[in-house]
């Protein structure tokens, strides 16, 4: 139960190609996150056992689970692995206590028995009172504790989450949030969770791992991706600006790519031989000024025009196109002090010490 | 139809019956009505004239021969016989069909259900040809085993099969098709060996379908004529179902013809109310 999972491989399936490096130790929650079409659920489905890798390997400890070069192969069945489905799957013609012990009884043992077995996690999962319902007549965030309790039954070594929380809706999503964190924290082997809601990956997960297109674009705690983020996808679930350019090391000023220029701060390993960088901004670092700002210590301060409004809750983020283009987000107040529509001309200004600068490769 | 007289008038007693029309689905075009209801005449004067010409005084009489009782109790047992039959091969044949992936797949499904459109009696000329004493299959069995198929009860069952199960094979593999296959991937995860999965998710899942197939299988067994009468002959308490009967009961006595037709009118009525609620239209493709 306490072998952590290794994932060197590659997934080749009808022109789509996945290939992950991955390690998750024991304990451990590894959230991966991207965009729909990254292949999250490919990744999942191979350590599941439910498609096989083209090329590397899949181990969980010393146990080779899946291994293209010497044609190794452990079918799904036989796999040490817990899945919970996005759709749960829960048998439809199984009650509770019955889709629980299915696992148990898969593996020989009699009805009475495994039965027993399953009542150990319908009690740990709170799920008594509904041990005898059918699913359909359960809500989602009781569905989804009875596929956790009907994965965890199974006895896995490593626990595997597609999307736990995007069948729910936002209300019954944020308990089920905080007791399926204390659930992954109680399990003794690596699990992995699939998501493509940040903030689901940040609550959830000890380290993320972000795909795009296939690739593994980020690896990190969910505090240095969302500080330092290496894509543009990564940028906006996390709600930063982020610019590629260049970093002339004398003046610490960044020429970006997209045009325009920034004075950054540079994060301790941010020297790149070839001063390639990334650059974060906040929006809520960047302050907008009607006037032309003559006397500030501001360090950065660029002209653009606000190209669209939108209310996010108590506040407005505006994108404003300039050089750097950037969202900025302002408060209720000061969009009718300043008087802000689209098509207004505006100022921008960043401090140097809230522009981070990082190398390309991902913090 | 009241006739209109002008537009004004016509106008306003649609404006008068509009609020008793909202129902915007329901309204029958007159063609089709006229059509419909001569189709329900069609289909049911000539049970009404069942039911009209039944010799009532006599019927108990006649049901309490023991060839009557024979022939229904060998129908039932034939019919249930063949529905069991189709069940153990044909619902894994129905899997395959759904699910398995080879060449000639297509003209494989095509050739198993070619007995759903096969005049009954071709059917009963071909297992004659194949199990018949001096068959192509049926020589050998007599040869080594001394088995018979044709004009016994089994061979009543074979013929009631041979027709029958494909009814059964395309009602339960339209299930299997429609089958999400998330249910039985999550069982396999869950531990579950493919012929566990087989028998504890993919058979309940299908189980509505199952009903109906099996139902749909035995009710045209049990009303089986040509493939019976051609392959296993017409021998009272052996071979002779009620369709046989009532058959060669025309001939001779039309009253008992009448009682026996009205037996299996009956049976078929209970069919009908076992597949009324959800059965029929949740599982069948039919």
């Amino acid at each position: 139960m306490t072998a952590g999972l290794a994932v060197d491989g590659r997934v080749d399936r009808g022109g789509f190609s996945l290939d992950v490096q991955a390690r998750v130790a024991p304990r451990e929650v590894l959230g991966v996150l991207g965009p729909n079409g990254a292949g999250k659920s490919t990744l999942l489905r191979a350590l599941a056992g439910l498609v096989p890798l083209t090329e590397g390997s899949i181990r969980l400890g010393d146990t080779v689970l899946d291994e293209a070069a010497t044609d190794t192969w452990v079918p799904a069945e036989q796999r040490p692995v817990g899945i919970v489905f996005q759709d749960y799957r829960l048998f439809p013609h199984l009650d509770v206590r019955d889709n629980v012990a299915f696992a148990p009884r898969s593996r020989g043992a009699g009805r009475a028995e495994s039965r027993r077995a399953a009542q150990h996690w319908v009690d740990r999962l709170d799920l008594a009172d509904l041990a005898t319902r059918r699913p359909w007549q359960l809500s989602g965030g009781q569905a989804q504790r009875v596929a956790l309790a009907r994965a965890l039954a199974a006895d896995p070594a490593l626990l595997l989450l597609d999307e736990p929380l995007a069948a729910l809706d936002a209300r019954t999503r944020l308990d089920v949030r905080s007791t399926l964190r204390q659930h992954l924290a109680d399990f003794a082997g690596p699990v992995v969770v699939v998501t493509h809601d940040p903030l689901e990956a940040m609550v959830l997960a000890d380290r993320l791992l972000v795909l795009e297109g296939g690739r593994v674009v980020q690896q990190g705690t969910p505090a240095s991706v969302a500080r330092h983020p290496a894509t543009d996808y990564v940028a906006r679930l996390v709600g930063l600006n982020l610019y590629a350019g260049r970093l002339d090391s004398l003046s610490g000023e960044v020429t970006l790519d997209g045009g325009g220029r920034l004075v950054a701060t540079l994060t301790p390993e941010a020297n790149p031989a070839d001063g390639r960088v990334l650059v974060a901004l906040s929006p809520a670092a960047i302050s907008v000024h009607v006037t032309p700002l003559d006397h500030t210590s501001m360090r950065n301060v660029w002209r653009g025009r606000v190209s669209g409004l939108e209310l996010l809750g108590d506040r407005v983020r505006l994108q404003v196109q300039a050089e750097p283009a950037a969202i900025v987000d302002i408060t209720a107040a000061a969009l009718t002090d300043l008087g802000l529509e689209r098509g207004s001309d505006v100022w921008l200004a960043a401090k140097a010490t809230e522009t981070v600068a990082y190398p390309e490769t991902g913090g | 139809m009241t006739t209109a007289r002008g537009p004004v008038a016509a106008e306003e007693r649609r404006q008068r019956r509009a609020p008793h029309e909202r129902r915007t689905g329901g309204v029958v075009p007159l063609p089709l009505a006229v059509l419909a209801t001569l189709a329900v005449l069609f289909l049911l004067v000539p049970l009404g004239a069942m039911l009209l010409r039944a010799p009532w005084t006599s019927l108990p009489r006649i049901l309490e021969e023991g060839s009557v009782l024979e022939a229904l109790r060998l129908s039932l047992l034939c019919a249930s016989a063949a529905t069991a039959v189709s069940l153990l091969v044909g619902v894994p044949l129905a899997w395959v069909l759904a699910r398995a992936e080879f060449r000639g797949l297509p003209l494989l499904r095509a050739l198993v259900t070619l007995p759903l459109v096969l005049p009954p009696v071709v059917g009963g000329v071909a297992l004659l040809l194949a199990f018949g004493r001096l068959g192509v299959v049926g020589r050998y069995l007599d040869l080594w085993f001394g088995f018979t198929l044709p004009f016994t009860t089994l061979g009543v069952i074979a013929a009631e099969a041979f027709v029958a199960m494909p009814f059964l094979v395309v009602t339960v593999e339209g299930a299997f098709r429609s089958l999400d296959r998330g249910y039985e991937e999550a069982a396999v995860t869950l531990g579950a060996s493919r012929l566990t999965t087989f028998r504890r998710v993919t058979l309940p899942l299908v189980g509505p379908s199952l009903v109906a197939g099996s139902v749909l299988c035995w009710a045209r067994a049990l009303g089986e004529f040509g493939a019976t009468i051609t392959f296993a002959g017409n021998f009272p308490g052996r071979t002779q179902t009620m369709p046989l009967a009532v058959y060669l009961a025309m001939e001779t006595d039309p009253d008992a013809a009448l009682a026996l037709s009205l037996v299996l009118l009956l049976v078929s009525v209970a069919v009908l109310a076992l597949l009324r609620d959800r059965w029929l239209r949740a599982g069948s493709t039919l």
